[in-house]
């Protein structure tokens, strides 16, 4: 098993070494001149110039590379100039916002869209298969933005339940003791109950936002997967025997058709990680995808080239622990490159 | 052990740490009410304005955590809202000077300390001006505009008396002492953390305040906020009114607003025209709106390509320019007209003031069939998408007008990165832009937006010898304080510009602000940026 999670591993260097390459690319094609953006309002094509140097961006295009590469060998990723801060304290601050945003969100949906498919499979064509359509159908076709606007309208400007959307954090508490940067698991662990019930209601809006966007993708799948396993022989032969019914469904069936569900999920989770830039706008939620937008806008080098090398890593990450789930769930896959 | 032992004990485990929920509850009431929070679009990238790069908000960073020698007075608007005086410079660090005419001598506040405690001292303020002329980019620029360029001029005599020589006789000298750039750093403590090749210690000053400001950053989050505590002894001014600050950024505008009319926040600074509109139609908070001193809207045109290298076709496009729409529908009416005035000749010598041209499409077609092209051209007009909000709309309707005499404009929108660098080159024909100086003289917004010195701020790339003399005699009668030169300079380049038309002004736009009605003590800042401490909450 070790052996073959590791020869999975270098597989996946070559790509990594791509992405580098891309990336660096890339940015340096992009339209924008970050020295005459950075030499600020008064700049003369000198000071121009003078911005230039300092960013080492006078310097021809292999040599950057050179440096640039030699600097992730140590680790470093660069300075932001919007933030004006480390790349990797910028991605380590923010990563960890994101992930526990999207997590939540990508349970809520799961707790939603599997029962919903499930039902819907179990009875196609009754009323819960078309409300399942439609819950899918309306879900996706609202964008992201508009349901988190709308949300805000709704819970915190017209009822004021909801928390005001400035953030993890109501403005009067500070942040846990930072351990994993989950603040919700950060806040437990500091025995800190005040902080986090805080942080869960911040989490409440922009996670039933995401959610309500990633149900229909995971209901679909569910739904599609389980009509095949439910009519499958193996399935009939547990009922001609006599099974409970909640035994042949949740154990024989769910299970088997759980591996195309979880396929979707790890894309939905890349996808939503990166994707959910106008979550973090209309909450203020300090997240990783709202910093890449920023950094691009401003042509901003460094920030763009740890984002993307920064998901490419995760993706990796995350296939490889989908692997590996899938042979948890059904013993027969085998995991090779 | 098992699964559901775990998730048994892992939920006890949560439980209990939920219950010690002490009541801090009531000590918020109270802090609430000494914190001032307030929300922008975005936040600072560096707190120190010698940075390379440093952002608007991180001016404001710059302007609240460091004292200068002087500052600006207030005066009350005719509408009743406070402003800066331009006119009267008020003690800050400095208790008293003197200024001669070839040098300014300044005794320093003997009771004033940095934030860690260390005495300001004239050596201090020696090392920081010799600073600000040697870092290079956008603050050696700025020292420049009132003719500080060399750190012989800067003179510590001893600890409490610091003197600046004159290079030339310059109006704008003194003035220019009193803008954030010549901010007064804690030397000892910079220098502690500066290295050989950052010697002036700029990486130390981006994310940490060294001043003697009446605030001082405490906490930070790039992006998310800016926290401030007041800083107890601050002697240059009267201990600001609010204790804390908490500045966060809310990107989303449609929530800044839900936020302010929700009581949540008390401020939010820099709204949209629109929003501004309806919440003062609403009522709730109160709302303020000041002309931004020295700052214009206009379309430029590129006098060095064809077709408008000819004054004629400036002029026709300047005749059919949809004013009076861009106002109402763009601005919702919260701006300065900048045209409606009875000629284009100037009636006093100060600026921004109104030009003549009007929408008249006769004269627009025939000044255009003159110049040759009654069939109209193809060309593009460009705007900064950063600034999209109002550029694109005001952009649209004048593409619109401009097609009734048969100019066929695309519209070009640049992202904010790259809008910079295409106004550097100079090539775009026709653009929607804004400008504003921070000095509030007609002759400082002439000399960087029509100069043939060609700044990148003269955008049209308008070279004209007879303009350059216009420009450079009302400076020397500014520093020489001839009265009559003075008017007669400024009306003769105002005039020129409006008859020569390469920038044609569209409006003055307002600076505005929502606050909570128990907000009071906000005044307009050149910079336009948050000034917290004339800020009085309840």
């Amino acid at each position: 098993m070790l052996m073959m999670v590791l020869k999975r591993l270098a597989t996946t260097i070559p790509s990594l070494i791509g992405v580098v390459i891309v990336t660096f690319l890339l940015t340096r094609a992009l339209p924008g001149d970050p020295a005459a953006y950075f030499a600020g309002a008064a700049a003369t094509p000198q000071a121009v110039e003078e911005v230039r140097k300092q960013l080492g961006l006078d310097q021809p295009l292999p040599l950057q590379f050179v440096r640039y590469v030699g600097d992730l060998a140590q680790g470093d990723l660069g300075t932001s100039l919007t933030t004006g801060q480390r790349v990797s304290a910028d991605i380590a601050a923010r990563l960890p916002a994101s992930a526990e945003l999207t997590l939540l969100g990508l349970l809520f949906s799961l707790s939603i869209a599997v029962p919903l498919g499930v039902f819907a499979a179990l009875k196609p064509g009754s009323l819960i298969d078309h409300a399942c359509r439609v819950i899918a159908t309306a879900g996706v076709s609202l964008p992201v933005f508009f349901t988190g606007l709308i949300l805000v309208y709704v819970f915190y400007y017209l009822l004021g339940w909801a928390p005001a959307p400035l953030g993890r954090l109501d403005i009067f508490f500070s942040a846990p003791p930072t351990v994993t940067g989950f603040y919700l698991i950060d806040s437990l662990l500091a025995g800190d109950g005040e902080v986090f019930w805080a942080a869960l209601k911040q989490l409440v809006l922009p996670v039933l936002t995401l959610g309500i966007f990633s149900i229909a993708p995971i209901a679909r799948i569910t739904r599609a997967s389980m009509l095949a396993v439910l009519s499958s022989e193996f399935v009939r032969t547990a009922r001609a025997s006599g099974l409970a019914p909640s035994t042949v469904v949740i154990t024989y069936a769910l299970r088997n058709a759980l591996l195309p569900v979880v396929t979707t999920l790890g894309m939905v989770f890349s996808f939503l990680l990166g994707a959910n830039v106008l979550v973090e706008k209309v909450f203020a939620w300090p997240g990783i995808g709202s910093y890449a937008v920023e950094a691009l806008i401003a042509s901003d080098f460094a920030p763009v080239q740890g984002f993307v090398l920064t998901m490419a890593v995760l993706y990796v990450a995350l296939n490889l622990m989908i692997d590996i789930l899938y042979r948890v769930i059904d013993p027969r896959v085998r995991i090779e490159a | 052990m098992k699964r559901r032992d775990f998730l048994k004990t892992a939920t006890a485990t949560a439980a209990v740490s939920l219950l010690p929920a002490p009541a801090i509850r009531t000590a918020w009431s109270q802090s609430r009410q000494e914190t001032l929070l307030f929300l922008t679009e975005s936040g600072p990238n560096n707190f120190d304005i010698h940075g390379v790069g440093t952002n608007r908000p991180g001016y404001e960073v710059s302007w609240n955590c460091y004292d200068r020698l002087m500052s600006y007075g207030s005066k009350t608007l005719p509408d009743g809202t406070l402003s800066y005086d331009r006119d009267k410079l008020v003690p800050e660090l400095a208790e008293e000077w003197t200024a001669g005419d070839m040098s300014a001598t300044f005794k320093l506040r003997k009771d004033a300390k940095f934030h860690d405690g260390t005495p300001i001292t004239a050596k201090d303020v020696k090392w920081s001006f010799d600073r600000a002329v040697t870092v290079g980019g956008f603050p050696t620029f700025q020292m420049k505009a009132g003719s500080l360029e060399k750190p012989e001029q800067f003179v510590a005599v001893d600890d409490h008396t610091f003197r600046v020589d004159f290079l030339r006789k310059d109006k704008l000298t003194m003035p220019d002492l009193a803008v954030i750039v010549p901010a007064v750093y804690n030397s000892e403590l910079i220098k502690k953390n500066a290295t050989e090749k950052d010697p002036w210690g700029l990486e130390y000053t981006k994310v940490n305040t060294a001043g003697g400001g009446a605030y001082k950053v405490t906490r930070s989050q790039a992006g998310t906020e800016v926290v401030y505590e007041r800083f107890e002894e601050w002697k240059s001014g009267p201990l600001p009114k609010i204790k804390r600050v908490i500045w966060r950024m809310v990107p989303s505008a449609g929530n800044r607003r839900a936020l302010i009319e929700r009581g949540d926040a008390d401020i939010s600074f820099d709204l949209p025209s629109k929003d501004f509109a309806e919440l003062k139609a609403a009522g709730k908070v109160n709302v303020t709106s000041t002309p931004i001193g020295n700052g214009i809207w206009y379309l430029g045109m590129n006098v060095k390509k064809a077709p408008f290298d000819n004054v004629k076709v400036r002029q026709a496009v300047a005749y059919i320019l949809p004013y009076q729409k861009i106002m109402d529908a763009v601005m919702f009416g919260l701006a300065k007209p900048m045209y409606g005035a009875a000629s284009n000749s100037a009636s006093a010598p100060v600026w921004p003031q109104p030009h003549g041209y009007k929408p008249e499409i006769e004269k627009a077609k025939a000044l255009l069939a003159e110049a040759g092209m009654a069939n109209g051209f193809e060309t593009t007009l460009s705007f900064d998408l950063g600034l999209g909000v109002i550029g694109e709309p005001v952009s649209v309707l004048i593409q619109e007008s401009l097609a009734s005499i048969g100019i066929k404009a695309t519209i070009n929108k640049i992202p904010g990165a790259n809008w910079r660098g295409e106004l550097v080159k100079k090539e775009l024909p026709m653009i929607v832009n804004f400008f504003s100086g921070w000095l509030d003289y007609p002759e400082y917004f002439f000399f960087w937006a029509y100069h043939g010195q060609n700044a990148v701020f003269n955008t049209m790339s308008y070279q004209d010898a007879a303009m350059d003399a216009l420009i450079d005699g009302a400076r020397k009668a500014a520093a020489e304080g001839d009265a009559a030169a003075y008017e007669t300079d400024v009306k003769g380049f105002i005039d020129k510009a409006f008859a020569e038309v390469p920038r044609v002004p569209l409006f003055q736009p307002y600076l505005n602000v929502a606050m909570q009605k128990t907000i009071t003590g906000y005044q307009y800042w050149f910079h336009r940026q948050l000034d917290y401490r004339t800020l009085v909450k309840g």
